[in-house]
C-alpha cells in the first residue's frame, strides 16, 4: 500500500470455493468464485451453451435449468449455493439419442424461430408439463382447489416466464399441448 | 460484483451468529432478488449466509386450526398445498398471481415477503435514492411514478429531503399475509419472538433504508396462518399492465363472511400502493356489520382511499391508482358477497 489511496472500498480478493454439479448425468468437479452463477459455470466452465444468457436478470427466461428435477432460473442461482444438487439442461434431456418428447414436439410443431430462447422453453415446459401432472393450480384456474384441465390457457400462463422476441408462441404452446395430451 | 465469502452453517442459530457478527453479512434464501442486487451492485455484501436448507420447509397444521408455514417452503409448494388451497384461497391466488413458475420454484415462504421494492430508481445505482443511499434524494419524485405509492406518503414530497420515499413493496403474498392476521417467528441474536405480519413492514418514516422491524440479524424461521371463521370466502385480485408476470398496479385480498344479508367479518388488504402491504382497517371498520352491498362496498374502499396521495410523474402520475383500488376493492367484494 502506497498510502495514496482514497477509495474507501478498497476491492477485496474473490473466494473461490470448490463444488460438485451432477449435469446431465456426469459428475463435475470445479472450483469456482463464489460469484459465479448456475449459468456461468455451466456455459464458461462446463462448455454447455444450452442454458442461455437473454437477460441476466430473471426476467426473460432462456437461462432455465432442470435442478432436482424443478425448474429455476440459473441466472439467479449461485453456483456455491447449489454444490451437491443434480443439473438437467436442455442439452442432456435426449436418451440415447432419442430426443425428449417435448423437444420433438417442439421440432414436429415448428415451435421457434431463431431458437436463442428455445432451451430454457423446453426446459421450462417440461417443468410446467409435470407440474401440472401433479396437479398444481396457476394464476388462470378458476378454482384454486380443483386439479386444472391443461387448456392453452393454462399452458400460456404457466409458460408466461420464457420470453420470446421472435413470437413463436402460436406453436409453442399447440407443441407443449401435443406432450401434455399424450401423457 | 463485490467479492463475498459464502458460509452454509448447521443451524439457524449459527447462521444468526454469522450475520449478526458482521454488519457487512446478509442472509440468502431463494435468492430471486439478491443475487438480482449482487449483480445490480444494489448489495454489496462481504459474507452471504445461505439459509435456504436451514428452516423448515413442511407447512404443519397447527393446534388452533390454523397452519405453520416453514421459512424454506417454497412459493409453489405453498400454492400447492391442499389446505392452502381449500382454506386460505386469498394465499394461494396472491402467490400464483406473483413472478413465473420457475421464480416461484425458488423463492421461499420466509425471503419472499422481505423482497425490496422494484422501483427502478432503487435498482439503478446511477441515480439518487435514499432507500439504497440514504440521504441522497429520492429520484422518483417528479420521475416516473406508475409503480409508486398513493397511500402513506405525502402530496408533493420533496425529492431532496433525506426522508423521501414513494416506493411500493412488490410481494403479492405479503398482501395475503397481511389480510390474514398471519404471524412471523423469528430468531435473532437476542432469542427468538413472534410479531404481527402486519408490524413487519414499516413505513419510511425517517428512514427509508429500512423495509421492515427486522434488526440486522434476524431472521424469519416461520409464517403462522390463524383459522379463518367458518363460512369465510377469500380472493385475491391482481391488476397489472400484463396478463402475467408482471407487478401489481393495485391488488386486492380479501377473506369476507356474511350473515343474515350483513358483514359479519371482514379482512381487506392493498398491494401496489403503498411502501408497505397496507392492511385497510379503515375500509374494515365501515363494513362490519353493514349490509354486504354495492352501496357499502363503494362507501368502504372511498374511506380508505381518502388519505391517497397521487403522485405527478413524467408519465403523467399515478393518480389512477385511486379509483382503481376503489374499483378492485368493490369488484372484489361484490364476487365474495355473490358466492357466500
Amino acid at each position: 500500500m502506497n498510502g495514496d489511496s482514497t477509495r474507501a472500498d478498497p476491492a477485496p480478493d474473490a473466494v473461490q470455493a470448490e463444488i460438485s454439479l451432477q449435469v446431465d448425468g456426469r459428475t463435475r468437479r470445479l472450483t469456482v468464485d463464489t460469484r459465479t452463477s448456475l449459468l456461468d459455470a455451466l456455459r464458461e466452465r462446463l462448455g454447455n451453451t444450452s442454458p442461455k444468457k437473454g437477460c441476466d436478470h430473471g426476467q426473460c427466461g432462456a437461462c432455465t435449468v432442470l435442478l432436482d428435477g424443478e425448474r429455476v432460473l440459473s441466472c439467479l442461482t449461485l453456483a456455491v449455493a447449489r454444490d451437491g444438487a443434480e443439473v438437467r439442461t436442455a442439452d442432456g434431456l435426449a436418451v440415447d439419442g432419442v430426443l425428449h418428447p417435448v423437444q420433438q414436439a417442439f421440432i414436429d410443431h415448428d415451435a421457434f424461430q431463431c431458437g436463442y430462447c428455445t432451451p430454457g422453453q423446453i426446459c421450462s415446459a417440461v417443468g410446467a408439463l409435470q407440474e401440472a401432472e401433479r396437479g398444481w393450480p396457476s394464476h388462470v384456474t378458476a378454482d384454486v382447489t380443483s386439479d386444472p384441465e391443461l387448456t392453452d390457457a393454462e399452458i400460456a400462463e404457466r409458460m408466461s416466464g420464457n420470453l420470446c422476441r421472435c413470437g413463436a408462441y402460436m406453436n409453442i404452446v399447440p407443441a407443449i399441448r401435443s406432450v401434455g395430451s399424450a401423457g | 460484483m463485490r467479492p463475498f465469502t459464502f458460509v452454509r452453517p448447521s443451524g439457524p442459530d449459527e447462521a444468526v451468529r454469522a450475520v449478526a457478527s458482521d454488519p457487512d453479512a446478509v442472509f440468502l434464501a431463494g435468492g430471486t432478488n439478491l443475487v438480482d442486487h449482487l449483480r445490480l451492485g444494489v448489495a454489496r455484501p462481504a459474507l452471504v449466509v445461505d439459509v435456504r436448507t436451514l428452516t423448515s420447509r413442511e407447512v404443519t397444521d397447527a393446534s388452533d386450526g390454523g397452519l405453520r408455514i416453514g421459512a424454506a417452503v417454497t412459493n409453489s409448494q405453498l400454492a400447492a398445498d391442499r389446505r392452502v388451497r381449500e382454506r386460505y384461497p386469498v394465499l394461494a391466488q396472491a402467490l400464483l398471481a406473483g413472478a413465473s413458475g420457475q421464480l416461484r420454484n425458488m423463492a421461499t415462504s420466509g425471503g419472499n415477503p422481505l423482497q425490496r421494492t422494484r422501483c427502478a430508481y432503487f435498482q439503478d445505482v446511477t441515480t439518487p435514492c435514499n432507500k439504497r443511499e440514504p440521504g441522497s434524494g429520492c429520484s422518483a419524485v417528479g420521475g416516473y411514478t406508475r409503480d409508486h405509492a398513493v397511500l402513506g406518503v405525502a402530496a408533493a414530497p420533496e425529492a431532496a429531503a433525506p426522508e423521501t420515499c414513494i416506493a411500493t413493496h412488490p410481494s403479492d403474498m405479503a398482501v395475503a399475509l397481511a389480510a390474514l392476521d398471519a404471524r412471523v417467528q423469528l430468531r435473532g441474536p437476542g432469542g427468538s419472538r413472534e410479531i404481527p405480519f402486519t408490524g413487519l413492514h414499516r413505513l419510511p418514516g425517517s428512514d427509508p433504508s429500512r423495509d421492515t422491524v427486522l434488526e440486522h440479524g434476524e431472521l424469519v424461521t416461520a409464517i403462522d396462518l390463524p383459522p379463518l371463521p367458518a363460512g369465510n370466502r377469500s380472493a385475491y385480485r391482481k391488476v397489472r399492465d400484463r396478463a402475467s408476470y408482471a407487478f401489481a398496479l393495485v391488488s386486492v385480498a380479501t377473506a369476507l363472511q356474511v350473515a343474515d344479508g350483513r358483514v359479519a367479518d371482514v379482512r381487506l388488504a392493498l398491494g401496489g400502493v403503498a411502501h408497505k402491504p397496507w392492511r385497510a382497517s379503515q375500509a374494515e371498520e365501515a363494513l362490519r356489520g353493514q349490509p354486504a352491498t354495492e352501496a357499502s362496498f363503494l362507501g368502504a374502499a372511498e374511506a380508505e382511499l381518502a388519505a391517497a396521495q397521487p403522485q405527478s410523474g413524467l408519465d403523467g402520475g399515478n393518480g389512477f391508482k385511486i379509483p382503481l383500488a376503489v374499483r378492485t376493492i368493490v369488484s372484489t367484494l361484490r364476487q365474495l358477497a355473490r358466492e357466500a
